[in-house]
């Protein structure tokens, strides 16, 4: 494929996103071998830009605009559209985030692109790449590939490599951006509720409250192991429906997929729609009362007992192994 | 259970997708408070006649069925499908599930959007509507974005926008007597080749199985000790 392949990448709280190297790392394996280029959209983004160029082998093409601070749907595609026209790519990567989610379908309309979303795994194929994708929430696995025409691929986060560091890094091209006069959709407030230190969704280690924590204060316990191991705070529908927690924190079908090295489950039962969004992590530890609980079935190691007593056990324990 | 590369329906019962009864109850929501009225509009084989009854029974006015044989179509060409019904109708809202929870692609409803050229703002959890102007809520990763739209607009429904009413036994009953309608590609004026799917599945599969886990016995003590060992030396995770 001789087309021009290219990674649009996403800010968070003014750093580079983790899911945008993956993206990068996807895009370089569908390219074999033919330079990738990346876009960033955002306000003061100059740093970011020369972080994601040290990953790119094309160029990296800025577009700041203090207009561009936060996410809006008809504004970023105006910042991403001329590009699109020039470069015309026969492939668009992006984080299957809440942006990425949003953006990818507007792209890939204005491509005249197929879409696959929420891409876990990329292998090659005499037809070309594979891009493999979880449907019924996990409960199955299907190989999509793109019928011949241009094509935009989201990538689950946490589930690919993050692209190597380029031969050299790209040169950052500052783009243009005319702030559209007419929007039709204004964002009028960001009310950041996710403000963990660790973002869930690309965090190596997660710990998972459920009805069994009992109380909001009931998250305590598994907030001290969280910061002993560097790892985010996640919770279960459940959880979030007693209000316990905020729904931010809710891990599932609805909620947040997450898939970690390790994933704690402590006080959740494991209802399907639960193991939607955490039965690809790596390790699944359970901590649960009822040995009957479900989510005994997916872990690799079950803890029959109460969370109360186990998880400040597991915080010391970790407290001396890591010291 | 995958047969023949395909996913079995054998004693499967299909019922409307979560995400798109919250549509349909923000419709009918929203109808309740201002008027006008609801239609319902799936693509699918016939047995979507059953998710399009059941919004029916909920209170939807009228329902319309794009099926046709020679639809084989992929995101894409759905949202083509639904463009090309709705560019001859008059609309001032339309809402759609933030994602189906089958094959989870979550690209239709924007990519109507796009082709429609009307803003939208997909995973709202909250909807209120003055005149042409509609002020929402939506969810980013657990943020909440507030949005000022400008209709005609389209929505997509996250959990926490409301909760769907259950149809009543006389709902039901009505419900087999108001309009339903069935379009084909001819009715709708497309050829079979502009919706042409853009992406071909290889292969299905179901995920590798997870090897019997291993409880741990013991105190409480002996319990964590035990588990950080495991973690460092066999997982070789933390």
């Amino acid at each position: 494929m001789s087309q021009s392949v290219l990674v649009i990448a996403e800010i968070r709280a003014g750093k580079l996103r983790r899911v945008s190297l993956e993206a990068v790392h996807a895009a370089n394996q569908s390219a074999g071998g033919a330079p990738v280029d990346a876009v960033i959209i955002g306000s003061g983004i100059i740093p970011a830009a020369s972080e994601l160029a040290a990953y790119v082998s094309g160029k990296v093409y800025a577009v700041d605009h203090p207009e561009l601070a936060s996410y809006n749907a008809p504004a970023y595609l105006a910042a991403v559209k001329g590009l699109l026209d020039e470069l015309k790519p026969g492939r668009v990567f992006l984080g299957h985030t809440a942006e990425g989610k949003d953006l990818a379908p507007l792209v890939a309309a204005h491509l005249g692109a197929g879409q696959i979303s929420d891409v876990i795994a990329v292998s090659d194929s005499a037809e070309g790449s594979l891009y493999t994708r979880p449907l019924y929430a996990g409960k199955a696995f299907e190989e999509k590939a793109f019928a011949g025409g241009a094509g935009v691929v989201t990538v689950r986060p946490n589930n690919l490599p993050p692209a190597e560091l380029a031969s050299a890094p790209a040169e950052v091209v500052d783009r243009d951006y005319a702030p559209a006069s007419d929007l039709h959709s204004i964002v009028k407030d960001v009310v950041r509720k996710a403000g963990g230190k660790v973002d869930l969704s690309e965090a190596k280690i997660v710990i998972s409250g459920g009805r069994g924590v009992k109380s909001s204060d009931g998250f305590k316990p598994l907030e001290e192991l969280a910061d002993v191991l560097g790892a985010a705070v996640g919770a279960s529908r459940g959880a979030c429906d007693a209000g316990y927690c905020d729904y931010a924190l809710q891990i599932g079908q609805t909620g947040k997929v997450v898939t970690p090295e390790v994933y704690i489950a402590c006080g959740i039962s494991g209802a399907i729609q639960h193991l939607a969004g955490m039965s690809q992590s790596r390790v699944i530890i359970a901590i649960n009362k009822d040995p009957e609980a479900p989510i005994f079935k997916v872990a690799d190691y079950g803890i029959v007992g109460d969370l109360f007593e186990v998880v400040p056990l597991l915080t010391e324990e970790f407290r001396k192994v890591l010291a | 259970m995958i047969q023949n590369g395909r996913v079995s329906d054998d004693g499967v019962k299909y019922v409307i997708n979560p995400y798109d009864e919250y549509a349909v109850e923000e419709a009918l929501q929203l109808r309740e408070k201002h008027g006008g009225s609801v239609t319902v509009v799936s693509v699918g084989p016939a047995r979507a006649a059953e998710a399009l009854r059941s919004a029916l029974a909920m209170g939807a006015d009228e329902a319309v069925l794009i099926s046709d044989e020679r639809i084989e179509s992929d995101e894409a060409g759905i949202s083509y499908l639904l463009q090309a019904y709705l560019s001859k109708q008059a609309y001032d809202v339309i809402l759609g599930g933030n994602f189906s929870v089958d094959t989870g692609g979550g690209q239709v409803a924007v990519r109507l959007a796009a082709g429609l050229d009307i803003p939208h703002a997909a995973s709202i959890t909250s909807l209120d509507i003055d005149g042409t102007a509609a002020s929402v809520k939506r969810d980013a990763e657990g943020d909440t974005e507030s949005l000022e739209l400008t209709l005609p607009a389209l929505f997509t429904a996250q959990q926490g926008l409301n909760e769907p009413r259950y149809p009543s036994l006389p709902n039901i009953m009505k419900a087999k007597k108001k309009p339903f309608q069935t379009l084909s590609l001819d009715d709708l004026g497309v050829d079979a080749a502009a919706i042409a799917p853009l992406t071909k599945r290889l292969s299905l599969s179901l995920p590798p199985e997870r090897g019997a886990g291993q409880l741990i016995k013991g105190t409480p003590a002996e319990q964590a000790a035990r588990l950080v060992e495991l973690l460092r030396t066999e997982a070789k995770a933390i």
